[in-house]
């Protein structure tokens, strides 16, 4: 395409259906304990 | 759902539901004005042609406006948004992280701490093995079939109570395999207590330690005194340089709060980058605006300018091969958490909790001192399962306002605490902190577009 690049290859719908295992990092745990944020996290599965 | 923006040159747009981020020309993020997911015909709008005919060629506009087509064809752009049905099925978790409050003391007295100094607003003390072996019980107990667990030691300063720490370690390790359990220990100190036999310890044991200051040593030390009001940059600097040069991998983080009185806390990033450090968070503080250190809404231009200026430094420290690791701009276009993840956020109360010195359990460290919202004891395995099951359903959409929102599967709704504390309920984000965090997430994707620039 001319007018546009696309970064990623989406897959958040896809991930909504297989995700959810719960063996990934508790998001406050990270670093900040005072302002949480999610899409920086990692997926254990995904390496 | 999109979102669209400019930011160092770059037009962005984001399809919020696919999660697809798009850098398209500024034709591109023109038509865009006039389209909607409800608003998508065949042909391009007769009033997209008409307003913009004057600025670019008709055929351009309609050639792109195929380029729109297809993209939603691909569920792309103005993709649907499936996720309520999830949300409605989102159940209460195991418990899998904990905070360990292992001493509700502090030598410290850092002016914007949420602790209060120290002792969460009430008596100052530290956590006896007996409880932190009843923690680590409950923990185990109320993970079920989870394997790995999180364990934070918090305070207050932790290494001021070292010992009960390495017995808590040992004693949870012991467990492990018995229970087929992975503990991942943390620890968040200032640095003040640390000497060679404690880095030891924590760089064999912990899987991440947090090294709390706050960058250049007269922001540090404004407001990060210690009990006699002396500063503590002097002290923790080289502890923390040798701490990190022993440990010699990228599982830490230098991490600072700023205030109003440094506005300009890019230059404290690169300052603790020039000492040495690479894995740097330095984050705003959360405080009640009536505090002269409290950053309100009147500071926002200037915080998001500031945010700007650091991401157009990383991005040129990163093309000489000096790139650093800012914990705010770290995003995963690709490998970042699932959908499910991304509805609940933080986990404070459902699948994380925190332990006081006296075995009591609260939804987070932050809740801690607010007697009302206590969850059980770790003595008598007690777990308050209603207020858990009310956290569980804190997902982005069960809050109004970050149902509509565009950074909802970037943020997850933010932290539950300081909705509480500032908006008096758990499902109101807290807006100054939203106001940042969307900052944030334009300028770590603004990141990528201009590293996707140099492949």
């Amino acid at each position: 395409m001319k007018h546009v690049k696309t970064l990623n290859n989406a897959n958040l719908k896809e991930s909504a259906v297989k995700g959810g295992c719960g063996e990934c990092q508790a998001s406050c745990q990270s670093a900040c304990k005072t302002s949480c944020t999610v899409a920086n996290q990692k997926c254990e599965h995904k390496k | 759902m999109i979102h669209k923006y400019t930011s160092n040159g770059y037009f962005i747009v984001l399809d919020v539901n696919s999660g697809a981020v798009h850098v398209v020309d500024e034709l591109f993020y023109d038509i865009l004005d006039y389209l909607s997911e409800d608003n998508l015909p065949q042909t391009c709008p007769a009033e997209a042609l008409s307003a913009l005919q004057e600025k670019y060629p008709q055929k351009e506009i309609i050639e792109t406006y195929e380029e729109i087509l297809a993209l939603h064809e691909k569920d792309l752009l103005f993709s649907s948004d499936d996720y309520e049905k999830f949300a409605s099925m989102m159940t209460p978790s195991p418990v899998k992280a904990m905070c360990l409050h292992i001493a509700h003391d502090c030598n410290l007295r850092c002016q914007y701490c949420f602790a209060d100094t120290g002792e969460y607003m009430g008596h100052r003390q530290l956590m006896s093995f007996e409880v932190g072996k009843a923690a680590i019980d409950y923990l185990i107990k109320y993970s079920y079939g989870r394997h790995n667990l999180e364990l934070d030691f918090f305070g207050g300063e932790p290494l001021m109570n070292f010992d009960v720490v390495k017995q808590v370690v040992q004693y949870a390790r012991s467990l492990e395999k018995e229970h087929n359990k992975l503990f991942r220990f943390t620890i968040t100190t200032n640095g003040l207590l640390l000497d060679d036999d404690k880095i030891d310890f924590i760089n064999k044991e912990m899987s991440n330690v947090v090294l709390s200051i706050d960058g250049r040593k007269e922001v540090n030390d404004r407001v990060r005194a210690r009990v006699d009001g002396r500063g503590c940059y002097d002290s923790i600097m080289p502890k923390f340089q040798h701490l990190v040069q022993k440990r010699g991998q990228d599982q830490y983080y230098v991490r600072g709060t700023f205030t109003k009185y440094n506005k300009d806390f890019a230059n404290d990033v690169l300052h603790l980058n020039e000492m040495g450090f690479d894995q740097i968070s330095v984050e705003p503080v959360v405080a009640d605006p009536k505090m002269p250190y409290a950053l309100t809404q009147e500071d926002l231009p200037e915080v998001f300018a500031e945010y700007d200026r650091l991401s157009k430094i990383m991005i040129e420290k990163d093309k000489k091969g000096e790139g650093f690791n800012f914990f705010h701009f770290m995003i995963d276009l690709d490998q970042g958490p699932c959908a499910i993840k991304r509805l609940r956020g933080c986990g404070c109360g459902n699948e994380y909790v925190a332990i006081t010195p006296d075995g009591d359990v609260y939804p987070c460290h932050q809740f801690v001192g607010h007697e009302e919202w206590k969850m059980g004891n770790v003595f008598d395995q007690s777990l308050d399962f209603e207020r858990k099951a009310q956290f569980a359903k804190a997902t982005v959409y069960g809050k109004e306002e970050c149902k509509n929102c565009w950074a909802k599967f970037y943020c997850s709704g933010g932290c539950n605490a300081n909705s509480m504390q500032y908006q008096g309920d758990i499902l109101k984000p807290h807006k100054l902190s939203c106001e940042l965090e969307k900052k944030r997430v334009e300028c770590a994707i603004m990141i990528k577009a201009a590293e996707a620039d140099l492949v």
